[in-house]
């Protein structure tokens, strides 16, 4: 129900790596999205390693109850006042989505909110939307788990490319790993700031796109030999010493290159000239600047948020779900299951045109 | 190749050296890609027309990666026309590249593609009741094209050539001389001609059945899409490629495997 103003208000619940994330929005009578909270709690792993699910999931439920009441009290709005409670149904890893989907059941039953299984990808989509104001346009959804190129037809969001193997966030990250850089904030951001060092040489890596998808694991490999070349005191394949930034330099340029050119070719392919950037690796402003670069030579633009909102979220859950519920979708509590495969384009997008 | 011209005399963009060479003809820009641009001119002599595919430089791209990038599949497009050429696959002539300058100079195709000549043909016949268009309407013009398409895949992937990017209008009609291979009756069609294929931006040098399945099953998806009246038309390609050479019926059977997963990948997180 809109309350005395005409709003409606969600909670959303994120939770599908390793961030846990709680957030409130509002959306007014006339359909605008304000964020009323946004809190992120995030288990960062020791350098040299990844997070485990079963550690994040620990993590998740350790932290739910604080980031929730922080949440609330940083929209200073009573219970009573949500519509529904949204939650990731996927896709993500097992453990930490299904401790974040207990922890929106038990809201859910406490304060007697209908609930609403989301989307991750929908989300980062439907958030960069309402953030940037890009209308309809074509979108590069890269993360730790997901690579995918993507357009909007006929209530779908249409995968257009992807990849083949390993998603490029994780690559950066597995990659920090080789490096042993630290994990904190995030690996991304730490081999975006040792790539600003790097430049000098330009190594050869595998460079991999099929048609619009492309693949990853192939760089990864020869990026690890070269780091363990590195090492060991060897030069590069021209006799050329290099450094890890050097090294971290080489990688996003090669990536971020393959990124740039299937998006490039979605575009072509539905006549688009807007592109719109989300998920975790959507940070990094080097990914940015080249898509820009290609955008304005295709007399369009680009669009991208921070870090508040292209790292996993709870708003863009709660923004997303509800979105849903105002169609008059609802999760029944016997079917608010999680799934760690959940195609971007399974969802009946009911709420566009 | 056979587009309406996007521009004309004024160039829009930057053109490769070889296009201001004065003795050419001026060159039509004839389409542009995500990948890069195709002009129409002359070479050598005025009167042969030809093709230039023109890959420009990527502002986005470190330099260094753009121009090995951009040598890269240049002369691998070349390497795979020169092959296909060779063995008797219908594909442009190759008459020059400049692999670090970013183009190639191809034989001009005359003729529409494919696309055009099956959209003519059955707009100028009307949507009859599917279930008795066999009877009412006669498609053995269609089918035709059907088996000569089938038949050049087939020649194709027996070179060890996949296409990569297969579709309706990858492929071009190329005017029969006078009296050659006409139906019988002589009466000429809008799918008169032989099939020609052509760019190769994406083609890659494979003998494997999956490779070769997934470039049938891609143009059986874009036939689908861009010809969806002419659907049940498409099984005369298969039979057609079926009889090409001997790993062919091979490659259909793994095309039934293809088409149940799609190109699909179930999202792991």
């Amino acid at each position: 129900m809109p309350d005395s103003q005409g709003r409606r208000i969600a909670l959303g619940c994120e939770g599908s790596a390793n961030k846990l994330g709680i957030g409130i929005i509002a959306h007014d009578a006339s359909g605008a999205a304000h964020v009323l909270s946004n809190v992120r709690h995030t288990f960062v792993s020791p350098p040299g390693t990844g997070f485990l699910p079963k550690d994040t999931a620990h993590h998740h439920r350790a932290f739910f109850v604080r980031v929730a009441k922080q949440a609330l009290r940083d929209a200073g709005i009573a219970v009573s006042a949500l519509d529904c409670i949204c939650f990731t149904r996927g896709p993500g890893m097992g453990g930490p989505l299904t401790s974040v989907a207990v922890g929106a059941r038990t809201l859910s039953l406490l304060w007697g909110k209908p609930l609403v299984g989301v989307n991750h990808c929908v989300g980062h989509i439907e958030m960069g939307r309402a953030i940037t104001g890009a209308a309809n346009p074509v979108v590069l959804y890269v993360s730790g788990g997901n690579t995918q190129v993507i357009a909007y037809a006929e209530q779908r969001y249409r995968i257009f490319g992807e990849t083949l193997d390993i998603a490029v966030g994780n690559c950066l990250d597995r990659f920090a790993r080789t490096l042993e850089i630290s994990n904190d904030p995030a690996p991304g951001y730490n081999i975006e700031q040792l790539a600003k060092q790097g430049g000098r040489v330009l190594l050869d890596l595998p460079y991999a796109v099929k048609g619009m998808d492309c693949s990853f694991s192939g760089i990864l490999g020869r990026a690890d030999e070269l780091a363990a070349l590195m090492r060991t005191g060897g030069k590069g394949p021209d006799g050329e010493d290099f450094t890890p930034a050097d090294l971290c330099f080489t990688l996003q340029e090669t990536i971020f290159a393959m990124l740039v050119e299937i998006t490039e070719r979605a575009m072509a392919h539905v006549g688009s000239n807007q592109v719109l950037i989300v998920g975790g690796v959507g940070c990094n402003e080097r990914l940015q600047d080249m898509m820009g670069k290609m955008a304005a030579e295709r007399g369009g633009s680009v669009y991208a948020t921070d870090e508040r909102f292209c790292i996993d979220n709870g708003i863009m859950i709660a923004h997303a779900g509800l979105l849903a519920y105002e169609t008059g979708f609802e999760t029944a509590l016997e079917e608010s299951t999680c799934t760690q495969r959940f195609r971007t384009d399974e969802v009946f997008v009911k709420w566009r045109n | 190749m056979a587009a309406t011209p996007a521009a004309a005399s004024e160039p829009q963009f930057p053109l490769p050296s070889i296009l201001n060479n004065p003795a050419s003809a001026p060159p039509l820009l004839i389409a542009q890609g995500a990948e890069g641009r195709l002009y129409k001119t002359t070479y050598l002599v005025p009167d042969l027309a030809c093709a230039v595919k023109y890959r420009p430089p990527k502002p986005y791209r470190h330099p260094v990666l753009d121009v090995r990038l951009t040598k890269a599949r240049l002369s691998s497009e070349a390497k795979v026309l020169d092959r296909c050429a060779r063995d008797g696959v219908p594909v442009p002539a190759l008459y020059a590249i400049d692999a670090a300058g970013g183009w190639m100079a191809l034989e001009w195709i005359d003729g529409p593609p494919v696309r055009q000549g099956i959209n003519d043909w059955l707009g100028a016949r009307p949507e009859t009741d599917t279930t008795h268009a066999d009877e009412q309407v006669d498609q053995t013009p269609l089918v035709d094209l059907m088996r000569r398409i089938g038949t050049v895949m087939g020649a194709l992937h027996r070179t060890g050539v996949v296409h990569g990017d297969l579709t309706t209008s990858n492929m071009m009609l190329r005017p029969w001389k006078d009296g050659q291979g006409q139906n019988e009756g002589g009466e000429g069609t809008v799918l008169d001609g032989d099939v020609v294929l052509i760019d190769f931006g994406l083609a890659t040098q494979s003998q494997s059945d999956e490779d070769r399945a997934v470039d049938l099953y891609v143009l059986e998806r874009a036939f689908a899409s861009t010809h969806p009246r002419a659907e049940a038309y498409f099984e005369y390609v298969l039979k057609a490629y079926g009889k090409t050479f001997k790993k062919a019926p091979s490659v259909l059977v793994k095309l039934a495997d293809v088409r149940m997963r799609g190109r699909k990948r179930s999202m792991l997180g």
